[in-house]
């Protein structure tokens, strides 16, 4: 049985990372609304939610056109790459002690390695497509996803060096008495605006941006296909909210005391609740910068920081081992 | 558990932390290791036949994730994590980004498959065979276990910046050196283009 449950732990990773995306299209358009001043989908169901089915129905039997300018086989290739890349990912999401599918000393560079591997699925979506908009969607997504992964990377490393250790269990462990997003305050400020662009989300959702390149690099898509593209970009919604929890936010762990009562996996599920309407905030408030403004944003704010955060935190860390 | 390896000199300490197992390869592990080995393979030949500049990028790609397992496998779990973080996440996509702005198309694929014929690899390639030849010989001759534990990334951070820190540091020139570089050359080429209006401004 104890084998077993991994197995049975990634089936429903599996299942309710599909569910929870259709899902969270409904909400995200809802908190839209209210915080915006409008209604949203309203009309299916208690609240709208039958939206959800609504769309899904359209989207599923929606006529699944391939161009036949296009690239064929990897124009096929590319929205699935992004599904797989980012459940992956989830493999590593400690959710509760022992509740998780595998513990690797390497949890953390797992997670960055399926971030980097589904920026080939906009890369090769935008070029497999042979479409002026979608090329320029996918050079955009390239530069944007690289750089911002220099980010996302380093602004872990403070995490890492105060923990002493890449496996995200230990991580949440370190975080019993103090979550790191008290000592890391830089370390999550950056590690938040990269987890947005490297999931191009609204504001920095340049490679798809529908004021300039239509729909960027999801142009030609349409039906099943671009319903995959959207899955992707939820899945990795979700996947740096857990992420975000798990290095910043404590985890499992409770906020107070009193809390101990809960389940741990409430209280992770409930952060990871919280982060997402965060996202959704976000992308009601802020509007889209220009393409050079997110550049230069971070390789002359985001990388100083960065840098300045792994200064400090080796210093102190030397400065309380007495060392100096 | 068996103490003698299936595979002489291939050994795997905790693949997977939860199953604490310790010293050999299981038969199921061993498998693995071979199919990653196979994929390998054929994606690099693919990779190195393709006309399509893409499709054999994304060979290479999946050459360099099928590596990544067997690193994995054989007990270097960060080897793995960095082959697939830089090699297969940073530097292919900046690989792909250079082929979107060449925007080779029809044209490319034809003058590659001029190049691809047996006139001009034949030659190397039975070169290769000798040297893959000599390179069997040598590992049939390798007895005994290659690596008997996994490295952890504490070991290979303290083998870097222990014995290995002038390696480090020199690279680290070596990359700072390359940047300077390339901002040079990107510099000039941006004041050629506007530059003379906006220093008169």
């Amino acid at each position: 049985m104890a084998e077993l449950l991994p197995v049975i732990l990634a089936l429903t990773i599996l299942v309710s990372g599909v569910a929870g995306a259709a899902i969270l299209t409904w909400f995200e358009r809802r908190l839209l609304g209210v915080w915006q001043d409008r209604y949203g989908p309203n009309r299916l169901g208690p609240l709208g939610i039958g939206q959800v089915l609504a769309d899904m129905i359209k989207l599923l039997f929606k006529d699944d056109w391939i161009p036949p300018f296009s690239d064929r086989v990897v124009f096929i290739f590319a929205p699935t790459a992004i599904v797989v890349a980012m459940m992956m990912g989830f493999a590593v999401v400690p959710f509760a002690p022992q509740m998780m599918i595998i513990d690797v000393n390497i949890g953390l560079l797992f997670f960055l390695g399926m971030t980097s591997l589904a920026v080939y699925s906009v890369l090769l979506g935008g070029l497999a497509s042979n479409n002026k908009y979608a090329l320029l969607g996918g050079l955009r997504s390239a530069a944007q996803m690289v750089s911002y992964e220099v980010f996302m990377g380093l602004s872990l490393m403070g995490v890492v060096m105060i923990t002493g250790s890449f496996s995200l269990v230990d991580i949440v462990e370190a975080q019993a008495d103090i979550w790191f997003c008290f000592t890391q305050i830089l370390g999550l400020f950056v590690f938040v605006i990269a987890g947005i662009a490297e999931s191009h989300r609204l504001p920095f959702d340049l490679p798809e941006a529908e004021h300039e390149l239509t729909a960027g690099f999801h142009t030609e898509y349409g039906g099943m296909k671009f319903a995959m593209f959207m899955l992707g970009e939820y899945l990795g919604l979700m996947l740096i909210s857990c992420m975000i929890v798990t290095l910043f936010f404590g985890g499992w762990h409770s906020p107070i005391s009193l809390g101990d009562g809960l389940p741990p996996f409430f209280w992770f599920s409930f952060k990871t609740f919280v982060v997402i309407c965060f996202f959704v905030l976000l992308r009601a408030a802020i509007p889209r910068p220009r393409y050079d403004q997110l550049m230069s944003l971070g390789w002359k704010v985001m990388l100083p920081i960065t840098l300045v955060n792994i200064l400090i935190t080796g210093a102190v860390l030397l400065w309380m081992e007495g060392a100096v | 558990m068996r103490k003698d390896p299936l595979i002489p000199g291939v050994y795997c300490h905790d693949l997977i932390q939860f199953n604490n197992r310790s010293g050999v390869l299981s038969m199921l592990e061993i498998v693995f290791f071979y199919i990653a080995s196979l994929v390998a393979l054929i994606a690099t030949v693919m990779a190195m036949t393709r006309a399509n500049a893409i499709h054999a990028l994304i060979y290479l790609i999946v050459s360099l994730l099928a590596v990544a397992v067997i690193f994995f496998l054989i007990g270097a779990p960060f080897a793995a994590a960095l082959e697939i973080v830089i090699y297969a996440g940073a530097i292919m996509v900046l690989f792909v980004f250079v082929i979107m702005m060449l925007n080779l198309g029809e044209k490319g694929d034809k003058q590659e498959r001029q190049w691809l014929s047996p006139s001009v690899w034949v030659g190397p390639a039975l070169l290769s065979i000798v040297l893959l030849a000599e390179l069997l010989f040598i590992i049939s001759d390798v007895n005994g276990p290659v690596s008997t534990s996994s490295v952890s990334p504490k070991a290979v951070g303290l083998s870097l910046f222990g014995p290995y820190v002038l390696a480090v540091e020199i690279s680290a020139m070596l990359l700072l050196a390359g940047l300077v570089g390339s901002f040079h050359l990107g510099r000039r080429y941006l004041e050629r283009d506007y530059g003379d209006e906006r220093g008169k401004e």
